[in-house]
């Protein structure tokens, strides 16, 4: 086969894919946010953008993302630097580490609120031990900051497997040779990490930073289950204009904004954290 | 060449195969009912077994539902040859999309529910399948906590208020329970309970002045709820956990609770307001949407499942009382007999204020919902101010009853044209 050819043979059948289940859908989806009954409108965005719950929404979207991902940088920045470091039982490490990948993010939702309802692990423990009399109910209209802190658990949980995994697999391909040539210079390994390991570690913190950003945003079936109504996200909103209100106008409006969202910052993490041309590892 | 050729062979057997299975498949009763694994799996059993015809029962969430159900709409072709579902589904959809099921020679046994499974048509567009109600339950724990003089089965709002009030003090925390999480039915309380007790009507009186009582009162009963309730759907799970001792809820979500520990809960009928004991039917129903595949056979799983037999199988199964008339049994699940035992004391009191579910509102049942849960949210957990709230609410409550054109229903008083808001 034509050597200039091949590239494009082989992309093909995902390209096809793609256009089939995305971009197809998409367009329709698009279609319906911007139509009525009437013919083409702005009233769909109007009407979510004018419902009293869509500020407080898309408040607790970003203030989630806002929370939660610094915190999985770190984690997973910290994780990943451990398991190349290791010797023996790295790949065993990085299983267990990843579990939560594995599980559905309604099932994680599930397994926080066994502990920390009324009557969970967490209560059952704190009584056990003698330090409350009886179990304190903890995701209440009345604690709106503890509900947070328990959604902001779940997610940290759930997703930073997610970004480890990608910065594991940047950090195998940073050549030996410079740590080598820091130790020579005396860096120390605080150094080594700031000098080399983040700069190097662009790429793929651009890749994990984007992908958890937008997971971030379309965060759902955790705050269903540990928030009940109490935290509404904007995907929350997405999925009651559908099913609740039977308004699939409404809901591809969501989904659309949603998706501006992402777009915006994803776009901001890729300028923040470009590779200058012509320099490569 | 001669593997492209088998693999062509292979690919016609497989859909000769396919196409055979699809010829002499099971009617799909594709139902958003009996949703819980063991209720399926007892419509499977006890209920669609003794059925002529093989049935192949599927149970959904509501969004999986409809969206099967559209998409086969849309393509003019289907696989779906019975749904079932609660009448506000169908009321969502367009009547054109069912098929007439007036020349049945079945019907249920209420003239309401008959009227009701007409969609606004002049045919029923739905057989009316099987009903519940909302009832309250408690733990047998509560009643020493019942006020001086109280009578469980004749209770007022204010009797429950300090009842719970007395169970919050004894307990040392609140132990009233309601439904106010996600999936909660926390709406049909106060379109079916605290509205009509209080005020006499759902839509006409929504701003009213009694209607601000209705929302005080429920604010007191709101000091001695469970302040975990905006995570509560399913009430049996706090009853039977003792995260709440007195409960409103839907009769079969209720189930669990008396089948599992009878002898611990007593059910009794919600309480009375200054207007009377409002309450509320649940109706689920059974419809052939317009592309079923074998219409016949459709409506012999109908015929099926109206037979008084059927009916007392399928309350065994779901604890969904039968909507024909039938000699129950005495072996029912202790469920089955204390909701039974609730809702007939509460249809049968002399204050009874039987409501009747929202009609006419087409696809905007959601949206009426949302407006008394957005009411709730922003009076009782926001703490807002609630002569401005119900102003404020009124006025999308307008909207929606304008757009439908829905005439008023029980207990407001009838309109001509749409229900207006007062």
């Amino acid at each position: 086969m034509n050597a200039r050819l091949l590239p494009y043979v082989l992309i093909l059948p995902v390209t096809l894919f793609l256009c089939l289940f995305f971009l197809y859908p998409f367009v329709l989806v698009a279609k319906q946010a911007f139509t009525t009954g009437a013919g083409a409108t702005l009233d769909n965005f109007r009407e979510v953008v004018s419902y009293w719950k869509f500020p407080i929404s898309l408040r607790n979207t970003l203030l989630l993302a806002v929370a939660v991902v610094p915190i999985q940088l770190a984690l997973s920045l910290l994780m990943a630097t451990m398991v190349t470091r290791m010797e023996k039982g790295r790949d065993m490490v990085l299983y267990i580490w990843t579990i939560p990948l594995g599980i559905s993010d309604l099932a994680a939702g599930l397994i926080w609120l066994a502990i920390f309802e009324q009557s969970g692990f967490l209560n059952s423990m704190l009584h056990g031990v003698g330090i409350v009399d009886k179990p304190v109910n903890l995701l209440t209209f009345q604690n709106p900051g503890i509900v947070f802190v328990a959604i902001m658990l779940a997610e940290i949980w759930r997703a930073t497997a997610i970004m480890l995994v990608i910065l594991v697999a940047g950090i195998g391909l940073i050549p030996k040779e410079y740590y080598e040539a820091a130790e020579v210079f005396g860096a120390s390994p605080w150094k080594r990490f700031l000098r080399i390991t983040l700069p190097m570690l662009r790429p793929s913190l651009q890749t994990a930073l984007v992908l958890r950003v937008i997971m971030a945003f379309e965060v759902f079936a955790v705050v269903a289950a540990l928030g009940g109504t109490l935290f509404p996200v904007l995907m929350g909103e997405t999925y009651a204009y559908q099913f609740d209100l039977l308004n699939s106008g409404a809901a591809a409006a969501m989904a659309l904004i949603i998706l501006a969202i992402s777009i915006a910052a994803t776009l901001v993490i890729l300028r923040a954290l470009r590779v200058p041309k012509r320099a490569t590892i | 060449m001669t593997y492209a050729r088998k693999m062509l062979g292979a690919a016609s057997g497989l859909a000769l195969l396919v196409a055979a299975g699809a010829a002499q498949a099971d009617v799909l009763f594709w139902s958003t009912q009996a949703n819980p694994v063991e209720e399926q799996q007892a419509m499977r059993d006890q209920v669609l077994s003794g059925h002529d015809d093989a049935v192949d029962y599927q149970s959904n969430e509501l969004g999986p539902w409809i969206t099967r159900l559209e998409a086969e709409l849309q393509a003019d072709s289907g696989t779906i040859g019975l749904l079932g579902a609660l009448h506000g589904n169908f009321s969502a959809m367009d009547p054109e999309n069912l098929v007439d099921l007036g020349d049945m020679g079945v019907m249920s046994a209420s003239d309401t529910f008959n009227d009701l499974a007409k969609l606004g048509t002049d045919s029923m567009q739905y057989m009316p399948w099987m009903q519940a109600s909302y009832i309250m339950a408690a733990n047998r724990e509560a009643l020493h906590y019942l006020p001086e003089g109280a009578d469980i089965d004749a209770l007022t709002y204010d009797q429950l208020i300090e009842w719970a009030a007395n169970a919050h003090e004894a307990a040392g925390e609140p132990k009233f329970g309601f439904p106010a999480g996600p999936k909660g039915l926390k709406h049909r309380f106060f379109q079916g309970y605290l509205y009509p007790s209080y005020t006499n009507g759902v839509v006409r009186t929504f701003a009213s002045d009694k209607a601000v009582t209705a929302w005080e009162k429920f604010r007191e009963l709101w000091a001695h709820t469970n302040p975990g309730s905006t995570n509560f759907s399913f009430m049996q799970e706090q009853l039977l956990s003792g995260d709440a001792w007195i409960v409103f809820d839907h009769t079969s979500r209720l189930a669990n609770a008396f089948n599992e520990r009878p002898d611990d809960f007593v059910a009794f009928p919600a309480p009375a307001g200054p207007e009377g004991r409002g309450f509320m039917p649940v109706l689920a129903g059974v419809a052939i949407p317009r592309t079923a595949p074998d219409m016949e056979a459709s409506k012999a799983l109908i015929a099926h499942l109206m037979k008084p037999e059927t009916q007392i199988a399928t309350l065994k199964a779901t604890s969904f009382f039968p909507v024909v008339d039938v000699d129950l049994p005495d072996d029912l699940p202790p469920s089955v007999k204390a909701a039974g035992d609730a809702v007939a004391k509460m249809s049968g009191s002399a204050d009874a204020n039987p409501g009747l579910l929202p009609a006419g509102l087409g696809d905007k049942g959601g949206d009426f919902n949302r407006v008394y849960v957005d009411t709730f949210e922003r009076i009782v957990l926001a703490g807002q101010p609630i002569e401005a709230v119900l102003q404020d609410q009124k006025t999308r409550l307008e909207a929606i009853m304008n757009e439908t054109g829905a005439p008023c229903w029980a207990p407001d008083a009838p309109s001509e044209g749409a229900c207006p808001v007062e």
